[in-house]
């Protein structure tokens, strides 16, 4: 517990500071998710959850933490101009791990002000929790997995902000609710954060993730994302993951879907050195729809895990995954998806697939698909394939005057079209068209465009 | 143009061509024939760069230059086309993508321009209509779910879009239904000049009845064992292959 010991003497230290900066909501489950901590410590190898994916070392580097919200020195709204064309998002910001406050109050401006008239509360998650503690208790930790995941209950334990998007019922919200997390320090720094999303009845919401780094200290952040869908409510989740090598990115996200509810997750990894996903989507009401897809394009040493459960607990609700990846130099790709059908969730209808292409020798895919089905009456699947670069497709673009290295970026941009087109937001498809398309041409070393990451 | 001496190839260690001598000339056209496994593919194959053979012996010069030392793409910017007997399907990469994209690295090669994005569909246009091409063909992925007689189709339709100086037609006929022959023949005779030059790979006489050659070669068992005019085509059609392996003494 060597590596733990150092995290917990923080904790022994600093626990009333962090509580202090925190909001007493979020306090009250806080001394327990740190006893939990303490007994399961980081995720080993020993864990089957976990058996190729050392989460644990990436904690061993002696990370500080922004305990006392010292605020850094920089307005992102200003040097930061989102570089998709026509994405015209609703803008917000986490920077480490405190949300930003816009000097200029882009928070309030005309159409956050109108959303809020409709009851829409949006920003910082501590804030609210501090202004609406009723609202946030009835959601905060009830989805996430603390007890049984060590990592979960670290975030539990440290993260002390995050972002909060609460839609009222029958609510809808056009345009998609941007949040970048931007990592800024200039020592190697970790960030803890939390965000809440709760969907009433019949409300629409699109949410979009992108991580990014700004320095280049070796980083971490744990986040950890509840969302609760109502009752016929629609809500889109996608991430964009586009860092740098020294980046640690620890995502967990929990979907609670009630009855006739919709749901799009889609979570893209073009760039970052070490990547855990864990997602889990429970189906709790009957006709429920989830679209779980993701894509991770890895080279170098880079390490890409899709950690993913969907659970049918109910009857009659729909689920498809589909997940690709492709690797190329010495990265390594883990793919994990479990599908439960409770014993009463009967027409139960969920189809998973994942495709992985390995551009070189020394690339590797560990793949596990897991179905455990305890109705009768339902339509299952999953495949799994790890494939290399078809060379007879290579042979027939190269005998045309394509060149080599043209005609693999080809196949592999072939390659994961499928899941690009599973985003509903057609300027952020078509960018992140372009975007894969210069990442396999190695252009791509950051976000294009992206101001923050040009420096 | 093109000339190939005494060429052995194999694949996996197992010899296929066993000395093959050909010359092509401009505005020739060369008809190969033979049984099957003799190896007719495996000639196009190895012309066209397929790294999956390895050539052990011989040589091949394309005007001038060793065409063995080039790249399959290099290969292709110097003007040899292969129809392949089985087109390849390469699924979500759109023939309109992939066709501009090998347009422009050709023109790359002759240091010209890509070309403008109306320039192009104006070509594939103009192209299309010479080989009867459907349209919605076009707009799908390369040969994704084609029929066989839609996939020959399309190697022409390529052919016609890069206009090469060397087509080797490798069973374009096969899987062509009569008006398909045709069409794809008038189109291989209207992109025909004094300049370019043809080996056409076939085992019918049918497709000869279009595409008129000067030169009927066989090849039996990795080596052309008998060549002759357009009439050898006939004599073949009419007595199959029997009588030639007894004049080799088989
Ligand atoms: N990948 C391979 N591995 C082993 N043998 C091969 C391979 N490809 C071709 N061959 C062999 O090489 C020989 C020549 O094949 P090729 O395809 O060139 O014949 P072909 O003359 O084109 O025949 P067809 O008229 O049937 O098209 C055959 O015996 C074939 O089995
Ligand atoms: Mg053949």
């Amino acid at each position: 517990m060597e590596i733990e010991q150092s995290y917990i003497k923080i904790y022994k230290d600093f626990g009333q500071l962090i509580k202090d900066n925190s909001a007493e909501v979020m306090n009250r489950e806080r001394d327990k998710a740190f006893a939990r901590f303490e007994e399961l410590g980081f995720p080993t190898t020993k864990l089957e959850d976990y058996k190729h994916t050392d989460i644990r070392s990436r904690y061993a580097i002696d990370f500080g933490m922004n305990i006392r919200r010292v605020e850094f020195p920089i307005n992102p709204y200003s040097v930061f101009k989102c570089d998709v064309p026509g994405i015209n998002s609703h803008l917000f910001f986490i920077v480490n791990d405190s949300f930003y406050h816009d000097p200029q109050g882009d928070t309030t401006n005309k159409e956050i002000e109108d959303l809020i008239s409709q009851g829409v509360l949006i920003g910082s998650l501590k804030e609210h929790a501090e202004k609406q503690p009723d609202l946030v208790a009835k959601y905060y930790g009830k989805a996430a997995n603390v007890q049984n995941d060590g990592s979960v209950a670290f975030n539990a334990a440290f993260a002390q902000d995050g972002f909060f998007l609460y839609v009222p019922k029958n609510v809808v919200i056009e345009k998609p609710i941007q949040l970048i997390n931007v990592m800024r320090a200039t020592t190697d720094t970790m960030a803890n954060s939390r965000n809440l999303i709760v969907l009433e009845e019949g409300a629409k919401a699109k949410f979009l993730v992108c991580a990014h780094t700004m320095d280049a200290c070796n980083f971490l952040s744990n986040r950890v994302t509840e969302v609760f869908v109502g009752k016929n409510a629609s809500y889109e989740h996608y991430k964009l993951e586009n860092t740098s090598y020294n980046m640690t990115n620890i995502g967990s996200l929990y979907v609670e879907q009630s009855e006739g509810s919709n749901v799009l997750v889609n979570e893209m990894t073009l760039h970052n050195g070490f990547t855990r996903n864990n997602i889990c989507i429970n189906l709790n009401g009957e006709h429920a729809e989830a679209l779980l897809c993701g894509m991770a394009i890895g080279d170098k040493e880079e390490l890409i895990d899709n950690t993913t459960a969907i659970n049918h607990n109910v009857s009659h609700c729909h689920s498809k995954e589909l997940y690709k990846y492709v690797l190329n130099d010495k990265a390594t790709g883990v793919f994990a998806g479990r599908i439960l059908v409770k014993q009463d969730a009967q027409k139960t209808e969920a189809y998973q697939s994942n495709k992985n292409l390995c551009a070189t020798k020394d690339a590797h895919v560990y793949s596990k698909p897991q179905l455990e089905i305890y109705a009768d009456d339902v339509k299952c699947s999953h495949g799994a394939t790890t494939g290399q670069i078809d060379d007879n497709a290579l042979f027939y673009m190269r005998s045309r005057g394509i060149s080599e290295r043209e005609a693999r970026m080809l196949l592999m941009l072939a390659f994961t079209n499928d899941v690009i087109e599973n985003i509903s937001v057609e300027a952020l498809k078509n960018r992140i068209h372009l975007l894969v398309e210069k990442r396999f041409r190695g252009e791509l070393s950051k976000c294009a465009g992206c101001i923050i990451c040009k420096e | 143009m093109l000339e190939i001496k005494n060429l052995h190839a194999s694949i996996n260690g197992k010899e296929i061509l066993k000395g093959i001598n050909l010359t092509v000339k401009p505005g020739e056209i060369h008809a190969i024939m033979g049984p099957n496994g003799s190896g007719k593919s495996t000639l196009s194959s190895v012309l066209t760069g397929n790294p999956a053979f390895q050539v052990t012996e011989g040589e091949v010069h394309f005007y001038g230059k060793n065409l063995l030392e080039l790249s399959p793409e290099d290969r292709s910017r110097e003007g040899v086309f292969l129809s392949f007997q089985y087109p390849v399907e390469i699924p979500g990469v759109s023939m309109v993508n992939f066709m501009r994209t090998a347009v422009n690295e050709h023109r790359k090669y002759k240091g010209l321009d890509p070309m403008s994005a109306s320039d192009f569909l104006k070509l594939m246009r103009e192209k299309k209509d010479l080989v009867e091409l459907d349209n919605k063909l076009a707009n799908r992925s390369v040969n994704e779910g084609f029929s066989g007689g839609e996939k020959k189709r399309n190697e022409i339709f390529q052919m016609a879009m890069l206009e090469p100086r060397l087509s080797i037609l490798d069973e374009t006929d096969s899987g062509l239904d009569i008006d398909a022959l045709r069409i794809v023949a008038n189109g291989v005779n209207k992109l025909k000049s004094k300049d370019n030059a043809s080996i056409v790979i076939t085992h019918y006489q049918r497709l000869l009845d279009y595409i008129v050659p000067d030169f009927v070669h066989v090849l039996y068992k990795g080596r052309i064992v008998k060549s002759a005019g357009k009439e050898l085509a006939l004599e073949l059609e009419e007595k199959g292959y029997d009588w030639i392996k007894k004049e080799l003494g088989e």
